[in-house]
């Protein structure tokens, strides 16, 4: 991966005083650095200027961007990789196509000569790129399908539409902007309705991530302002009935299945640069290290977190894969007080808020493969929404069946096998679970059914907004997202549509995903995010997914052969990290300095955006109880911390820097 | 304090987040208002635990005692006189 960042304004044709200079590409680009430490490459032309900063993993010597065709009219920066250039540069190179360099960035402009915007349906990859057609006078940026590389841009300033500004992270656009963003409202009321802003929100007002599966093309009108529009590519579909599933034998549907996990994590080997795993101990990551010891010649080599909390750690799961793999492998452990050291850093990667400390252990991993020489990891992310892993999924397919028989006292008996903390929880009566996972079962064609248990713990948290949007309009927007279809598909591909556009690609994606690796010029790589698995996988019969209670029934019986039989067969445990605790002093139950300055009252009147009494008052609660506070008190008061830092460090500051370490 | 008083402090403090009195009713269902969630049930019986020296007992964990000021007043008032 790497970065970009560029600036687009046709108006500069006419008058050079719209032309991006510059010192101002440089400085775009060294707010880039940790994204690119191998080296820079700009490109400046009367109307646009464009920034690179590379990570140097295929061609090291030749692979320098921009790229351009043979003669010169279209040029390419990108932050990311094409799997599939191999066997696309011999199709190219078969229609006439020559090539100058060996890089898979080159097969970008040859595809775009070749096959205008619908190359793009060509790419196996994960991208954000950026093309400069000179001689039609467009600029396209193209985020790849699932929202792996991220990509921001704005459309001028409030009172000037005529200037496209965009980078890799927010804070490549910053130097670009006369005033400091504002506030996002809606997506800080999103954020603190389903974990993340929603589609194309961020927290900065006016800035805009563009959406994965999205192309954005920019030309000029006739008086030379810009036009832009925003095309979505690829979506994720779903069987419309069950005539639409693959047919065909088990036995052949899983032999398809194993082959084409196994070629996508083939290719994602790809690389002049050795290529590591993460390992957590799942059966995810698993059949990604089984999948390259015995498939493939490249040496295994696996990286993991452990916690010094036991609860939280798999350090014994990751032990017996390893020892069956006989693979070389380093780990870091994560203690309590690293998250509260590391939450201002990793906020500032991640530009955003967050309701869990979760990616704070993840850039540290991501520090310790860098140090041990490595800038590419494969990760098992994206298997739990590809082949319906989560237990939330097996939740509402339980609440889909209690409200078949909304009075049955039988069926919601079940949750408690799902969940074997609510059977010491309510004692006999029902009623409590009935409270809280029976909302909705009146209405179980709702697209929004299977998250809203969900939703309405995250939802408790607007209490804390100063000014919260009216209750139902974060909910809408979400709604919004779903595709017309959407109603005639099955209730799972409904969650896993919701789980896939949001949280994975706003959150586990960026936030703990990418930002958390780039924090270290470290480059992650999804098979189970190969577009090929992801359509098979979404096309499978349902035997094939879920069956009751046990998920990912076709994967695990798939990749078998790959696994011990203990890791084949256990039950999913949900990656966490130690929460709102690790912002308290364990010996005098104090907040740390940082967050009593965060949350101080004038820190709070600087944002505007909570209640004080309220924030005071969980404050206490929290200092009263760090290790038992409940979910939403967890979430608020991480939310809170983490807007208030992202606040102080990019609204309160034009000029925003990486926090020193305290 | 009375009991009253105590539970009502309680919840406002700790699950409303709030000093405005007015915010909760003594009628009011934590079920129904979202008050609680589901860890917010296991805080309350803690709270009235150790707040009230008494042990909730699992058949006694159910709406009907502990779903509203009101419930918890009367359950807690039972519990002490029984114990008295």
């Amino acid at each position: 991966m790497c970065g970009v960042a560029g600036v687009l304004d046709w108006r500069a044709q006419a008058n050079p005083v719209w032309s991006p200079d510059n010192g101002l590409l440089r400085r775009m680009a060294d707010t880039l650095h940790h994204r690119g430490p191998d080296g820079r490459g700009f490109l400046k032309r009367p109307e646009l200027g464009l920034a690179h900063t590379r990570l140097a993993i295929v061609d090291l010597a030749g692979g320098d961007q921009p790229i351009f065709n043979e003669d010169g009219s279209i040029a390419v920066v990108f932050n990311g990789e094409i799997f599939n250039h191999i066997e696309l540069r011999d199709e190219l190179i078969a229609q006439g196509h020559r090539f100058a360099t060996r890089s898979d960035t080159e097969v970008i402009v040859h595809l775009y000569e070749q096959h205008g915007d619908d190359f793009v349906h060509h790419l196996n990859g994960q991208f954000a790129i950026v093309l400069w057609d000179e001689r039609r006078q467009r600029l396209l940026l193209v985020r790849d399908r699932v929202g792996i590389a991220p990509l921001f841009y704005r459309i001028g300033e409030t009172d000037d539409e005529h200037q496209l500004i965009f980078g890799s992270e927010v804070k490549a656009l910053l130097p670009a902007l006369v005033r400091s963003p504002r506030v996002n409202r809606r997506a800080l009321d999103q954020v603190f309705t389903c974990w993340t802003p929603v589609g194309a929100e961020t927290l900065f007002e006016g800035i805009w991530s563009l959406e994965p599966g999205t192309m954005l093309i920019a030309e000029p009108d006739r008086d030379k302002h810009l036009h832009a529009t925003v095309r979505r590519y690829w979506d994720w579909r779903f069987p419309l009935s069950p005539d639409d599933c693959l047919q065909g034998s088990d036995e052949d549907l899983l032999e398809e299945l194993r082959a084409t996990l196994v070629d996508a994590t083939r290719i994602r080997l790809r690389a002049d640069v050795p290529v590591g795993a993460y390992l957590s101990g799942g059966l995810d990551s698993s059949i990604l290290t089984g999948v390259i010891h015995h498939e493939t010649n490249a040496p295994l080599r696996t990286f993991s977190i452990g916690f010094e909390d036991a609860s939280l750690d798999e350090s014994a799961q990751q032990r017996e894969m390893i020892d069956f793999l006989h693979a070389r492998h380093s780990r870091i452990e994560c203690r309590q007080e690293d998250v509260g050291m590391g939450l201002m850093d990793t906020v500032w990667h991640a530009e955003c808020a967050v309701l869990r400390t979760a990616p704070v252990p993840m850039r540290l991993l991501s520090g310790l493969v860098r140090r041990q020489g490595y800038k590419v990891v494969l990760t098992g992310e994206g298997a739990d929404e590809v082949f319906g892993g989560y237990d939330l999924f097996k939740e509402a397919q339980l609440r889909q069946f209690w409200a078949r028989e909304p009075h049955s006292s039988a069926r919601p008996e079940l949750l408690r096998r799902l969940y074997p903390w609510l059977a010491g929880q309510s004692g006999r009566s029902d009623a409590f679970m009935r409270g809280f996972y029976g909302a909705g079962l009146e209405d179980p064609d709702d697209l929004l059914f299977s998250h809203g248990p969900r939703f309405d713990t995250t939802r408790k948290a607007r209490m804390f907004l100063l000014d919260p949007r009216p209750d139902h309009e974060s909910l809408d927007d979400i709604r919004a997202l779903m595709p017309r279809e959407a109603s005639r598909w099955h209730p799972l591909a409904r969650a896993q549509y919701l789980e896939a556009r949001l949280l994975m690609g706003n959150y586990l994606l960026s936030s703990q995903g990418d930002r958390m690796l780039m924090a270290n010029g470290v480059e992650g790589r999804f098979p189970y995010l190969d577009p090929r698995v992801i359509e098979l996988a979404n096309r499978l019969p349902s035997r094939l997914k879920m069956r009751g209670l046990r998920e990912k029934i076709g994967l695990r019986q798939a990749m078998a052969r790959y696994l011990p039989d203990r890791t084949r067969t256990r039950h999913k445990q949900p990656y966490r990290a130690p929460d709102a605790a690790a912002l308290f002093n364990p010996a005098t139950g104090e907040p740390l300095p940082f967050v009593s300055d965060l949350l101080s009252p004038e820190s709070l009147t600087r944002s505007a955006c909570f209640e004080h009494t309220r924030v005071g008052l969980l404050l206490r609660k929290a200092a009263r109880q760090p290790e038992a506070l409940g979910t939403r008190d967890n979430q608020a008061l991480i939310g809170m911390v983490t807007l208030q830092a992202w606040h102080r460090l990019f609204i309160e500051s034009h000029h925003p820097m990486r926090p020193l370490a305290h | 304090m009375t009991a009253r008083a105590a539970l009502r402090r309680y919840v406002l403090e700790n699950h409303l987040f709030t000093d405005d009195d007015a915010a909760l009713k003594d009628a009011d269902s934590f079920l129904e208002t979202g008050i609680l969630d589901s860890t917010g049930i296991m805080e309350l019986i803690l709270f009235i635990e150790e707040t009230f020296q008494l042990k909730v007992t699992d058949e006694e964990m159910a709406p009907e005692n502990l779903d509203s000021i009101d419930s918890l007043v009367a359950y807690v008032e039972r519990k002490q006189a029984a114990a008295a």
